[in-house]
């Protein structure tokens, strides 16, 4: 039993941060931010745009949508997602012999981990799910979405929509970087379930690393708020959560078991909401404005708790695993 | 990453398995919460059944993965816990065996295995808890021995111990983690008054102990005069490492009989209940792969647990105690009933928090320590 990333999962772990840092810093982040469809996002738009045809096997995009309104959607970055697949992001699980990685579950824990603490936005489960399946969805040449539970995040951006979504009802979403719609919900995808919570894991430890440089930089009563013991054990609190959960989901990824996984979700769910929480106190005035990023992972936490998977279920999935052990 | 074990761990785990078939139903049936010298009876005779078979030194000789073997069989197959011998095998022993010039390590290492030997721990006072290197039970020296005279409390077994691990002031004027030496202390010693503890579960777990010019010879003492926070440090970290294995899952079990009670008595019905206990087996699921890191961790950095143990201490101690307030929303009235095992574990529960190094104080290890943050004060 080795239960630690391996040297080579370590390397992925840092290209993949080196690669984001230099294709989607805070100044890509915050400038998809304030485009002008970003900022319109969640408001009303009559203008309905035409719905292309499919180019895979699943349904188009917006076939079928008639009825409720939409939303002008902030741009989704193409040529991010062309450096994401070039990067091997979606074709990473995929056999050697089909143009993929070949590598396992864990591995694509590890990245999407990093996917989630950059906040990278975009249908990245969903594409990753998609490789092998929908032409161009490996290589990151298509936008492929998905019915997760009962939303679709990029529905309107994505080029191929998996999953039925014939009666998708736009919503203004409470995430500025993804516009969402509602869906009556599908059975969750354990693989998805278990990117989405590696993505909640990577951000829980991004909130953390935050906070506490936050509550070293920032003095009050004359020494830094990261002195007090009330800040102090709050940053603790934490990586307490991020660390558990991180453990969870690493040991899903390696057991691919339902149960874990819907274990892990639950506790990445947790840890990424409850961490962005309190990084945003940690922060105080500063956490409340649109300009600290905090806000940016707590919803998009929120988002991600609501997707694959949902807390109720996921609890049950537990309650049975108990009583079928008996 | 991987969660498989090589052969010969898979080996280790199967002739323990067939091992413990055979021992445990030749045990006798256990002795009273309270009847310290049955206690240590069948504790100790425990250790002797483990030490013939070859078992004894698991916690000291095997690799950290063996260790999660043979607590986790241990436990699944309900074999007594180290109980009395907890302060030996998992503190004194380790600090010994790592810091003990030759000589001690012969003179006390096999007795602790062999379960002739039990061990208590000296170290917290009335006014050094938490603040552990606040304390000020002194040792002069006088010769061949040292002169000890001060008090102890929360000494766990004090009462049935041979030895106890003390910890002692040699230098009153060096700062405070500086003046402090280890001493192995024989009980028996002319001086020492051992008053039991009475728990607010009613039983006697520690004691208080007072040393009136107990004399220690200098042969006893452990590592250098005044060094003795470094080693309690080995001691310490041991500790919160991998001494919980057993309980975590010995609470994943718990867990599944509460399960079947509430299957039992409707109690599963309340689907927020359910619920809470299907939260909970998350949780513990998690703790356990949680010790399964930490341990890969201690065996990939040559056994020393890491300070990834303040992570798992602070968790677990929190989920334990709310696994049993959940059992009582369970039992319902059932819950108040003293002679049930619940109701006394539900008791025990609350000391996880305070034992070992309060929850706050974890929080300032973790902060300080992993985290970086400024020190408090």
């Amino acid at each position: 039993m080795h239960f630690q990333p391996t040297e080579d999962q370590r390397a992925l772990r840092r290209a993949v941060r080196e690669l984001l840092a230099a294709r989607w810093d805070r100044t890509a982040l915050r400038a998809a931010l304030d485009s002008p469809a970003s900022r319109r996002s969640g408001e009303e738009d009559p203008a309905r745009r035409a719905a292309p045809a499919s180019r895979g096997g699943d349904r188009g995009r917006g076939a079928g949508r008639e009825q409720g309104g939409s939303t002008s959607s902030p741009p989704l970055d193409r040529e991010l997602w062309r450096v994401l697949g070039e990067a091997g992001v979606f074709s990473l699980r995929l056999p050697e012999a089909d143009g993929g990685v070949g590598l396992g579950l864990a591995d694509a824990a590890v990245v999407f981990e990093e996917l989630g603490r950059a906040l990278v936005p975009g249908p990245v489960v969903a594409t990753h799910l998609a490789a092998g399946l929908v032409p161009g969805a490996a290589t990151g040449e298509t936008v492929v979405t998905a019915a997760a539970g009962a939303l679709v995040p990029w529905l309107d951006a994505a080029d191929v929509v998996r999953g039925e979504v014939v009666d998708a009802v736009a919503v203004r979403s409470v995430d500025p970087l993804t516009p969402l719609h509602r869906v009556r919900p599908a059975p969750p995808d354990p693989v998805g379930t278990l990117l989405t919570a590696a993505e909640q894991v990577g951000s829980a430890a991004r909130t953390t690393e935050m906070a506490v440089r936050y509550a070293g930089e920032r003095t009050q009563f004359g020494r830094p708020i990261g002195g007090f013991q009330a800040v102090k054990h709050l940053c603790a609190g934490m990586l307490v959560r991020a660390e558990l959960a991180r453990t969870a989901v690493y040991a899903a990824a390696v057991t691919a078991d339902p149960v874990e996984t819907a274990g892990a979700k639950l506790l990445a769910d947790e840890a990424a909401s409850g961490n962005a929480r309190d990084c945003l106190q940690i922060f105080g005035g500063m956490g409340f404005t649109w300009e600290a990023d905090v806000h940016l992972h707590l919803k998009r936490a929120w988002l991600r708790a609501e997707m694959w998977l949902t807390a109720d279920r996921a609890e049950e999935i537990q309650a049975e695993a108990l009583a079928l052990a008996l | 990453m991987d969660l498989t074990y090589t052969a010969e761990e898979e080996d280790f785990r199967a002739r323990l398995r067939a091992w413990l078939a055979v021992a445990l139903p030749t045990l006798p049936p256990k002795p009273s919460p309270d009847d310290w010298p049955g206690r240590r009876k069948y504790d100790t005779a425990w250790q002797r059944a483990l030490y013939d078979a070859g078992y004894a030194d698991v916690h000291w000789d095997a690799s950290p993965t063996l260790r999660l073997i043979f607590l986790e069989e241990t436990e699944t197959a309900g074999a007594p816990y180290v109980g009395a011998n907890f302060v030996g095998l998992l503190h004194a022993g380790p600090t010994i065996a790592a810091e003990g010039t030759a000589q001690q390590r012969e003179r006390w290492l096999r007795p602790i295995l062999t379960g002739e030997a039990v061990w208590c721990q000296g170290f917290s006072e009335p006014d050094a808890g938490s603040d552990l290197a606040a304390l000020r039970t002194r040792a002069v020296r006088d010769g061949d021995a040292y002169v000890v005279t001060g008090s102890k409390i929360w000494t766990s077994h004090a009462e049935v111990a041979d030895w106890c691990e003390l910890l002692v002031r040699t230098d009153p004027a060096a700062p405070k983690h500086r003046g402090i030496t280890w001493l192995a202390m024989p009980m028996d010693a002319p001086g020492i008054t051992v008053r039991p503890l009475r728990t607010l579960a009613g039983s006697t777990e520690f004691a208080e102990v007072f040393l009136d010019e107990v004399r220690v010879p200098v042969a006893n003492r452990v590592g250098a005069e005044n060094d003795g926070w470094r080693v309690t440090m080995v001691t310490l970290s041991f500790e919160r490492g991998t001494a919980f294995v057993g309980e975590v899952v010995a609470c994943r079990r718990t867990l599944g009989e509460l399960a079947r009670t509430a299957r039992a008595n409707g109690r599963w019905d309340d689907a927020v209940l359910r619920r809470r206990l299907g939260r909970l087996h998350a949780e513990f699921a998690a703790l356990w792969r949680l010790t399964q890191w930490n341990v890969s961790e201690a065996q990939a950095t040559g056994g020393v647990p890491g300070t990834g143990g303040s992570v798992f201490k602070l968790h677990y101690s929190h989920a334990r105690q709310e696994l049993y307030d959940t059992a009582a929303e369970v039992l319902g009235p059932d819950a108040l009933d003293l002679s049930r095992d619940w109701t006394l574990d539900r008791l025990s529960s609350l000391s996880y928090t305070i034992a070992a190094g309060t929850s706050q104080i974890q929080r300032n290890i973790v902060a300080e320590r992993i985290l970086g943050l400024p020190k408090d004060r």
